[in-house]
């Protein structure tokens, strides 16, 4: 039954960044929504993250970047992906993001952009609109 | 209608005849009346809620006297109003000595550093870990010419210097002293403090480089270095900010942060150290989050707490190692980006409780900060908030004005009851060293998080502009943007550096510090010849690294 696989998702603190409040509670509510969480841990690189979403084979990725360096990771993190030919890995996100960093973010391919304020409900809420089970 | 005549001669007798017929014509609000932290608070507080055993005398003491629950001076802001310490760094050093020159200009009294990530992970701004970050969220600061930048016409024998720094601690510190060197100033007249908390790193900020019990001994040597060398300054800033932030609540702020300052008193003994020699320079740092009286009690016990621990506990002789002396900063966690003028308010009200809490110095946050690093205009504001507060509103007239208030009695007796528990329960886990291993505290704090944004997403507790009274269109402050042209240029001072020193005494200066983190010298002295000579944090830490390891977290989700 594909069609029902439960969606595996990574939620990942990339860069040097130790606020992981954020990762932990959105990791935790996805989890308790029915979704199958892995949790990277602290201080990855763009490269560890991106090599965990493809052996643990997730459907999306979300970033917590507190910061500052949304602008350099999120790329980053799209481009490895692109190179591993898993392109259709969504990844979104959250942290302390300029409304005026948003655009750029999304033109790069970030899915959705979360800033401070959000619910988990809509969180959970757009997971499930917006990110589905691969192909095999 | 209420009679005229009626005076009740007991709590019982009110509840009946005055309480219930006013309850039965207008209900209490349908709303839980606790505090930010989940505390249940009751209708009205009285003498019976001190209990039989409340005396004054053991409870309250005098201010500046024993267990100095009403304050560590007699005077308390009579004499001096508190330190006004405003956080800043951003970029490179010598943009963030622009902002402390403005702020001293501005009358604040003491400087306070951030530094970036790189540097707080002990990474050079090189590292491929530290793309993107460099002066991002502090200043850049590689090595002893970026120190010399920071500090440049900033006379060191006259204002206090405060360093949030934890896993470099002893690096960063080591770099002040020999810019103390070149301004010609003394050690002994050095003032400041060094967080150099790295417990509570492993509990809730997350930046390190070693393991806890390589880390502790660091942390005594500097303790060992400083009671002789560097009196005056403040070797440890034992924080609860950080866990505040991670989400706990106000009691494990309080327990977490002084079972982390028994770690450290029990570390220095264990090191041969006589607790009298170190234990007075120990700080501690809180947050001041929007519950105002618990934050208030969180205050008054923690004085009272330490008070009874340094002296029942560790035998201290000395007054003043059982002194709890404080900073404060309002809650970054508590603000909103939306409507972000509401967090001037937010940050009045937390500074007022840390004022009444009796801190000695406080950081009032920017309205801007959930944003991006604060604006000038912003920082000026935060300010000027806390100079209304000790000028215009009285409140730094009297000592302790809250103290006798029943129900701030009855809350810093609980306050104080619930830590201890914590502190009991840890202190049978083998202390906190091992609780930290097994992940005690971070797993608390993470059950505590996820309670709290649980309730704000089911509204039971209000966030103005967020959950409740939200508006469609929201106002955009001003905001400070970190250029690419930093990391370019910190990039390139640091390969200047590198292009310039005297590497072979470099190398032998790094050799010595390793030997002598294996056969248990005192680091300083070593860290000190490396950075005279103009090796990297990055370069200094990693040095010890083959001697002490690196640390391994297990998330706890």
């Amino acid at each position: 039954m594909e069609a029902s696989r439960r969606l595996r998702l990574l939620v990942g603190k990339v860069g040097l960044d130790g606020h992981d409040r954020g990762a932990k509670i959105i990791a935790r509510a996805l989890r308790d929504a029915g979704f199958e969480v892995i949790y990277t841990g602290l201080h990855q690189t763009p490269e560890m993250v991106v090599q965990t979403a493809i052996q643990e084979d997730v459907d999306g990725v979300a970033l917590s970047i507190l910061s500052g360096a949304h602008n350099y990771l999120f790329p980053r993190v799209l481009e490895l992906l692109r190179e591993q030919g898993a392109e259709d890995i969504v990844v979104f996100g959250g942290g302390i993001i300029p409304e005026e960093d948003i655009p750029p973010l999304q033109a790069a391919g970030v899915r959705g952009i979360f800033t401070p304020g959000t619910s988990t409900e809509s969180v959970v809420a757009w997971v499930k609109g917006n990110v589905q089970p691969r192909r095999l | 209608m209420a009679d005229e005549n009626r005076r009740s001669r007991n709590r019982k007798e009110w509840e009946e005849h005055t309480l219930r017929p006013a309850k039965d014509r207008a209900p209490e609000r349908d709303v839980p009346f606790t505090t930010v932290s989940g505390m249940d608070i009751g209708r009205l507080y009285g003498p019976e809620d001190l209990g039989p055993d409340w005396r004054f005398e053991d409870r309250l003491g005098w201010p500046g006297e024993y267990p100095y629950t009403r304050g560590i001076h007699p005077t308390m802001y009579r004499t001096r109003t508190w330190t006004m310490r405003q956080f800043a760094g951003f970029g490179t050093a010598r943009q963030t000595n622009a902002r402390f020159r403005y702020l001293l200009s501005q009358g604040q009294t003491g400087l306070s550093t951030a530094f970036d990530l790189p540097t707080l992970m002990a990474r050079d701004s090189d590292d491929p870990m530290a793309r993107g970050e460099v002066g991002r969220e502090g200043v850049a600061i590689d090595s002893l010419a970026d120190m010399e930048t920071l500090f440049s016409e900033i006379p060191l024998d006259r204002v206090s210097v405060s360093m949030t720094i934890n896993a470099p601690a002893a690096v960063i510190f080591a770099m002040f002293l020999a810019v103390a060197e070149k301004q010609g100033v003394p050690f002994a007249k050095l003032e400041g403090t060094l967080q150099n908390d790295i417990l509570k790193e492993y509990i809730a900020q997350k930046e390190w480089v070693y393991p806890p019990r390589p880390s502790l001994r660091i942390i005594t040597d500097l303790m060992a270095f400083c009671a002789r060398n560097v009196p005056k300054w403040n070797t440890i800033s034992v924080s609860g900010y950080h866990i505040r932030e991670a989400g706990s609540t106000a009691v494990q702020e309080l327990a977490f942060t002084l079972a982390d300052g028994i770690g450290y008193v029990q570390a220095g003994i264990a090191a041969g150290l006589d607790v009298d020699d170190f234990a007075p320079r120990l700080s501690f740092f809180f947050n001041a989050h929007n519950d105002f009286f618990e934050e208030v009690a969180k205050y008054r016990a923690a004085r009272r707490i330490w008070a009874r621990v340094m002296r029942e506990r560790f035998g201290a002789k000395n007054p003043r190692s059982g002194m709890l002396r404080f900073h404060t900063q309002t809650a970054g966690c508590s603000l909103t980006a939306q409507q972000a003028s509401n967090n001037i308010v937010r940050v009045t009200v937390q500074a007022l409780a840390a004022v009444l809490g009796g801190t000695q110095s406080l950081h009032t946050n920017s309205l801007d900060e959930t944003l991006s690093l604060p604006t000038e205009r912003a920082v000026t504001i935060a300010l000027r908030t806390q100079q209304i507060l000790a000028e215009e509103s009285g409140v730094a007239n009297t000592v302790d004005p809250l103290g006798g208030s029943y129900f701030v009695e009855a809350l810093t007796d609980r306050v104080e009851r619930e830590a201890m528990d914590y502190i009991e329960r840890i202190d049978r886990m083998g202390g906190i060293v091992a609780a930290i291993e097994a992940g005690f505290p971070q797993k608390e704090i993470a059950d505590a998080s996820y309670r709290y944004q649980q309730d704000v997403d089911a509204r039971t507790k209000t966030v103005v502009g967020v959950n409740r009274y939200v508006a469609t269109e929201d106002e955009r402050p001003e905001i400070l943007k970190i250029g690419e042209e930093v990391e370019r240029e910190q990039l390139q001072r640091l390969a200047e550096i590198r292009g310039t020193r005297d590497e072979a005494a470099l190398k032998s200066a790094l050799a010595d510090l390793r030997e002598g983190a294996s056969r248990g010298d005192n680091l300083i002295p070593l860290m000190l010849a490396a950075v005279r000579r103009y090796g990297t944090v990055g370069e200094i830490s990693q040095a010890m690294v083959p001697v002490f390891g690196l640390y391994r977290e297990v998330s706890v989700l």
